[in-house]
């Protein structure tokens, strides 16, 4: 018993660090974005090019995804929708569930896929081969050179990615509207706009900027903490992605329940 | 160490003691190496050669004791300084460390543009001259993966020199290579030491290349300094660990059933 409650503790007492591991190293980088020795405009032009790597480059992949998947609603919705003939609340749903929830989540998903595994390889290797402490000792700061780049890269894409999403998803309801289910494109896309409130798509937007941040944080703490060998940069990239996905559901949890309450509960 | 009326000591390194969790690696390595010195640190595997190499630069923390260059405690130094004091030291790492997504070239420009307000063309010019003296022209658009590992060792020395440090530390510089590649990094060690009059310190196993690029030598055996002085000396010392050593000898059966039976009793009472 004793035991059991001790793992507990010692389980919590790790959660706890990790968390406070990933507010420090954010913390330490947006100090460093401002105060770092560093030239700004290379650092921006880091950014870019991560900024690149890590968002144009997803834009076919999350785009192609979240058009299946505002298909997929669609045609779930209908399923129940047909039975009270209420089918004019297809765009409606599609909108709704795309632009508030699955339009950041499924973006992070791909993101975290893509980028937050990539950067615990990238900085775990860097780890395992010296490139990390080369760069200290060539005093450019780790921090400062790779993950200050990778955090302006992210907060940028991952709003933009998401609100790519959200067009994506609607078209893809379109498509199921316009073929299956009688509407033309302009009135679908009529009832979608009427549908969304502006709130609906901000409270998307304001959660995929913190899905990037921690999705960076995460991916990067987990490549700093990359011990020796090949294996254990699979291993931190394993569980970058793993704890990125947790974190993200979890933080995408609270903030819909915070927006829900927001509204006084209706 | 250093004698009266010679150069003042560059770096100073005072009972360093260094631990990796309950292992003490460094037990209390005290030694200077002068202005214009090259220092080579020989040792076996296991020796702390390399952990001694990266308390030097600070890499790595000392438990105890301090390491000055050019008189400032790195220990303590502030951020800001520390970095000054980086930028005017060079290090070679055993594997080269390139940064792998970037070129050759790129990895020689990469100090020169964060920390020097150049033209771009300048640093190309630069960066050329770099390779040149390590024998590299026109290798700048390589990846390093693409390079062998005395490619890569030579690389890591121009990016080492690419701010014209005072200071070089070469960690391994031989190790792993044929004899005519290693005979020629040591010639590169030997024209830059003519022609920079830099201070250099060299960690190296191999003998034939110690002696021949050496001012002094310190022999480090498991964690302590054996043998300190100018190269001949060491190389006729009558010390039995560094007859051992430059004699090539296996450790006898004896030493080994002693060292067993300590291993085996650690920590039992």
């Amino acid at each position: 018993m004793t035991e059991w409650v001790a793992e507990v503790g010692a389980a919590t007492g790790r959660t706890v660090a990790y968390v406070g591991g990933l507010a420090e190293i954010f913390a330490k980088s947006l100090s460093l974005l401002f105060l770092s020795p560093l030239k700004r405009g290379r650092m921006l032009q880091r950014a870019v090019h991560e900024a690149m790597a890590a968002g144009v480059g997803a834009i076919p992949i999350t785009s192609l995804i979240t058009f299946f998947i505002g298909v997929i609603i669609a045609l779930q919705g209908a399923y129940e929708l047909q039975r009270l003939g209420a089918m004019q609340l297809v765009p409606s749903l599609v909108a709704i569930s795309i632009t508030r929830e699955l339009g950041p989540l499924v973006t992070a998903i791909v993101v975290i896929g893509r980028s937050g595994s990539a950067f615990a390889a990238e900085i775990g290797t860097m780890r395992v081969t010296e490139e990390l402490d080369a760069l200290k000792t060539m005093a450019l700061d780790p921090v400062a050179f790779l993950v200050v780049p990778k955090f302006l890269a992210m907060a940028v894409m991952l709003p933009s990615l998401a609100i790519l999403a959200d067009l994506m998803g609607v078209l893809g309801g379109a498509l199921f509207g316009v073929f299956g289910g009688g509407f033309t494109f302009g009135g679908y896309m009529l009832a979608t706009r009427d549908a969304l409130l502006l709130r609906d798509i901000t409270s998307g937007v304001v959660k995929s900027l913190v899905f990037g941040i921690v999705i960076t944080a995460v991916g990067c703490q987990e490549g700093f903490s990359t011990g020796a060998g090949a294996e254990e940069v699979g291993r931190s990239t394993t569980s970058a992605v793993v704890v990125s996905i947790l974190l993200v559901i979890l933080i995408d949890l609270i903030f819909t329940a915070l927006f829900y309450l927001a509204r006084g509960g209706q | 160490m250093s004698a009266p009326g010679a150069a003042a000591p560059i770096i100073s390194a005072s009972h360093v003691r260094v631990r990796y969790g309950d292992r003490e690696v460094l037990h209390g390595i005290t030694f200077d190496v002068l202005q214009g010195e090259t220092m080579v640190v020989l040792g076996g595997s296991g020796s702390g050669k390399s952990t001694m190499l990266r308390a030097l630069v600070g890499l790595e923390k000392p438990s105890s004791g301090e390491v000055r260059i050019k008189g400032v405690d790195i220990a303590r130094a502030g951020a800001r300084q520390m970095d000054a004091i980086r930028k005017r030291i060079g290090l070679s790492f055993q594997g080269g460390a390139l940064i792998g997504s970037m070129t050759v070239g790129a990895n020689i420009a990469l100090p020169l543009l964060e920390h020097t307000a150049l033209e771009r063309s300048t640093i190309e010019v630069m960066v050329r001259i770099k390779l040149e003296q390590v024998g590299l022209s026109g290798f700048e658009h390589y990846s390093p993966s693409q390079l062998s590992g005395g490619m890569k060792k030579r690389a890591a020395f121009a990016r080492a020199m690419a701010l014209d440090p005072e200071i070089l530390f070469f960690d391994e510089p031989s190790a792993g290579l044929d004899p005519i590649t290693a005979a020629g990094i040591d010639d590169l060690i030997l024209s830059l030491k003519k022609a920079y009059a830099l201070s250099m310190v060299v960690v190296t196993h191999e003998l034939a290349s110690a002696f021949l690029i050496a001012d002094r030598i310190i022999l480090l055996d498991r964690g302590t300094i054996v043998a300190m002085g100018p190269a001949e000396e060491v190389k006729n010392s009558p010390h039995p660990r560094v007859r051992q050593f430059l004699d090539r000898v296996a450790d006898s059966t004896q030493d080994d059933e002693v060292d067993h039976l300590r291993m085996y009793t650690e920590g039992i009472r």
